[in-house]
């Protein structure tokens, strides 16, 4: 008995399948971009007057050779750091002119005074693993992240983080100017400052 | 009757390969777009610590990296342990930084210099006596727009 011979199929739709597929990929990969945590470097050159900075504005972290954590001269784990500093910059001790009334801290007079008064200085040793400082600066600026998304979720009634992530999207449908002016605001209300010393 | 008479195929027929073209571009395209280019071919261990609170570094031609880690195992007989940086290619001194920066600087259109970022792209293993050092010749050619390189992820994997 002779074989029957199979049909041919028909192959002419699969160049189209290939296309599908193809800008398939093409829109849902997106290309390897590197990220990190942006800092600026203070200028070289000292200015004239120093500003005089109140001991209670300063919140110290200081990385030992050990990779030991001391917050104000008291040892701390990584973990507690970012509600130790949520503290501090909402602490809104300050009365008067130096007041802050979006402050919900314990306005405890004996810490920092407003926000944009509240400085956070860095030290590390030169024995310091990369690793922890990282980690550290990690902390800090989930702080402000924080204390931004507060405010933002009060004034405008979405997160920072949300706000930042539109800002950025090309295809957000929003007043990019508005949302700018927004973000600008809540950069003022907690600016960031990290004092990075030797 | 010949004109009823079955021809009769016995084997079967060859497979259409008009598509294989379309399906090989297709990789071809899908690979284009998904890899990275390396441009610097690393001397150094780099493994990057872990962080959370990232911002993006998407224009890479304003991009200048600055490598520092310890020296691969196959270096490790002529360079030795400790932590060296990389510039370009090639093993360099903390001196050799300005030169590095004026250099860069210089490829770049004039419009474009202020926006110079120096991204730093430290083991995680390194001491912080290099990455100050660093920064601080990174503060005497002005260059002060840094952004310490990441991977994403939770800061608890940084501890071992």
């Amino acid at each position: 008995m002779a074989r029957r011979s199979s049909p041919e199929v028909n192959a002419g739709s699969m160049a189209d399948i290939a296309f599908l597929l193809l800008i398939f990929f093409l829109v849902t990969t997106t290309i390897e971009t590197d990220s990190g945590i942006s800092r600026k470097l203070p200028p070289i050159e000292e200015s004239e007057d120093d500003v005089l900075i109140k001991q209670k504005n300063i919140f110290t972290v200081l990385l030992n050779g050990k990779d030991q954590i001391l917050v104000e001269d008291e040892l701390m784990e990584l973990e507690e750091i970012r509600a130790a500093a949520i503290e501090f910059l909402d602490n809104g001790g300050g009365k008067g002119e130096d007041g802050c009334d979006y402050c919900k801290g314990k306005r405890d007079p004996r810490s920092s005074d407003n926000p944009d008064k509240a400085i956070i200085s860095v030290k590390n040793e030169r024995e310091t693993s990369y690793a922890v400082y990282i980690s550290v600066q990690n902390e800090l600026v989930a702080a402000y992240t924080h204390l931004r998304n507060v405010r933002a979720e009060e004034l405008y009634g979405e997160s920072y983080s949300e706000m930042t992530k539109n800002y950025k999207d090309v295809n957000w449908p929003g007043n990019k100017k508005k949302l700018k002016q927004k973000i600008n605001d809540l950069r003022k209300d907690y600016p960031q400052k990290l004092s990075e010393v030797q | 009757m010949s004109k009823f008479i079955k021809k009769n195929k016995s084997e079967i027929p060859a497979i259409n390969t008009a598509s294989l073209p379309d399906i090989v571009f297709m990789l071809l395209f899908f690979f284009m777009v998904a890899t990275v280019m390396r441009d610097n071919d690393l001397k150094i261990n780099n493994e990057l610590p872990v962080a959370n609170q990232v911002e993006k570094l998407d224009k890479k031609e304003l991009v200048m990296y600055i490598y520092a880690g310890k020296p691969n195992f196959g270096y490790q007989s002529q360079y030795g342990t400790e932590a060296r940086i990389q510039l370009n290619d090639k093993f360099a001194e903390i001196s050799d930084i300005p030169a590095f920066i004026y250099a860069e600087r210089e490829s770049k259109r004039e419009e474009l210099r202020p926006f110079l970022t120096t991204a730093l792209k430290v083991d995680k293993g390194t001491n912080m006596g290099i990455v100050g050092d660093i920064k601080q010749e990174l503060r005497k050619v002005n260059a002060l727009k840094i952004n310490y390189t990441t991977r994403i992820g939770d800061v608890s994997l940084n501890k071992n």
